[in-house]
């Protein structure tokens, strides 16, 4: 008798392993599936608070790109503003502070305030074998997510190339879990006129982007959720 | 600026830029004869070749017979400097050096990269060439280029404008339009 009574309760305590598991698993997909649809639409609540914002830079065109944006956004809403670079470019954080000196200049206000510059390792350099690189992504994982716990953006903005895939990875996983929901633009680069290129593949298909801008008609009747929005440069 | 009436050309600054990489190809090319000729018969004096980190090395020539005379460096921090004094610029396909050189309305002939893996760059020179901003050669087809070009045709390029950007960005964080 008692020993039936022990295979009963294993097999209901099996069996109820599996059930909140696959509630578990179903509430998960739910809420990965609720964040992908509430991503792209519109903020319901209106924002006069400024927003803090994370600035991904890439290199050399990119970078440029960027700082035409960020020479007509709003400087008192998207405040404070971090940047992000690679930790192998240092071109980018000098042109990004340079920016924000010469915004100190007219405003008056001291760039230390408002603006902050950051490093973060490469998963993988141009010409890294790739096993040497199972080992330095993880490190980069694990720095982007440290990263980003301290920072916790309202916003992101980026244009590629791939330093910005695990900062928006889990700026979506921060979203999933409710940690926080950033809002987060990407801008194809103007040298992509008839593809995107793999970080915006990535980000357009996964629907990680909120909005996602192309600056070339032909790209945008290929990816009818992207916004043809003109030539930055 | 150009006073030089006495006896002298007025100089004629041919630019060639392979951005921050290398590009031996294009190198070899600007400093072939035939690219050589081409340029002098346009009434080009004068050839500066930036070459990056390139090991074909092209020779220097003071251009003393009224041939062209030719000049290169590797790297420099005032690469708009050279830009602003050329009257024709050879570049890499890279955006920065295209847009660098478009906004300074210098005519352009931009140089495609075919050693480069998944070389996304063709699309952006093919386009802009298309849309008649600039010329798009290969480093073999640059003399005929040269030699064919109508620097009068290229149309100036409008300046962009992120404003559309901004604006849709600020649309959907519920900021007012200004």
């Amino acid at each position: 008798m008692e020993k039936g009574n022990g295979c009963c309760f294993s097999i209901m305590a099996s069996s109820a392993t599996i059930i909140i598991f696959l509630i578990g698993i179903t509430l998960v997909v739910c809420r990965v599936l609720y964040a992908m649809y509430w991503s792209s639409k519109p903020l319901r609540k209106r924002a006069p608070q400024p927003v803090s914002t994370l600035v991904v830079l890439g290199s050399g065109g990119h970078t440029a790109e960027m700082l035409n944006l960020l020479s007509v956004l709003q400087k008192d809403r998207f405040s404070p503003r971090i940047y992000i670079a690679a930790a192998t470019d240092n071109m980018s954080l000098q042109k990004a502070r340079l920016f924000e000196n010469s915004l100190a200049d007219e405003t008056g206000v001291r760039a230390v305030k408002t603006a902050q510059f950051l490093q973060i390792y490469r998963s993988r350099e141009v010409g890294q074998s790739y096993i040497t690189s199972v080992w330095t992504t993880l490190l980069a994982i694990v720095h982007a997510l440290q990263l980003m716990i301290k920072i916790r953006p309202q916003v992101i903005i980026c244009n590629g190339p791939g330093t910005c895939i695990p900062l928006c990875a889990i700026a979506f996983l921060f979203k999933v879990i409710g940690i926080r929901w950033s809002s987060i633009f990407y801008v194809e680069s103007i040298a992509r006129v008839k593809r995107l290129s793999l970080s915006g593949l990535l980000l357009y298909k996964l629907r990680i982007a909120d909005e996602f801008f192309v600056q070339w008609p032909q790209l945008q009747r290929k990816y009818p959720r992207a916004h043809y929005v003109g030539c930055l440069m | 600026m150009g006073d030089t009436e006495n006896g002298e050309k007025a100089r004629k600054t041919v630019f060639v830029t392979v951005g921050t990489t290398l590009f031996d190809a294009l190198v070899r090319a600007v400093d072939s004869l035939e690219v050589k000729q081409e340029l002098l018969k346009r009434g080009y004096t004068h050839l500066v070749i930036q070459m990056g980190r390139g090991s074909y090395t092209p020779t220097k020539y003071g251009g003393e017979d009224g041939s062209l005379a030719v000049d290169f460096f590797t790297f420099s921090s005032s690469i708009a400097d050279y830009l602003r004094s050329a009257s024709l610029v050879i570049s890499h396909a890279g955006s920065g050096s295209i847009f660098e050189t478009l906004r300074l309305g210098k005519p352009l002939i931009v140089v495609v990269n075919e050693d480069l893996m998944d070389n996304h760059q063709i699309e952006l020179a093919e386009e802009l060439a298309e849309r008649k901003h600039l010329y798009c050669a290969r480093p073999q087809t640059l003399h005929q280029t040269i030699e064919s070009m109508d620097l009068e045709s290229l149309l100036p390029y409008p300046p962009g404008d992120a404003m559309p950007v901004a604006k849709l960005i600020n649309q959907f964080l519920g900021f007012p339009d200004d």
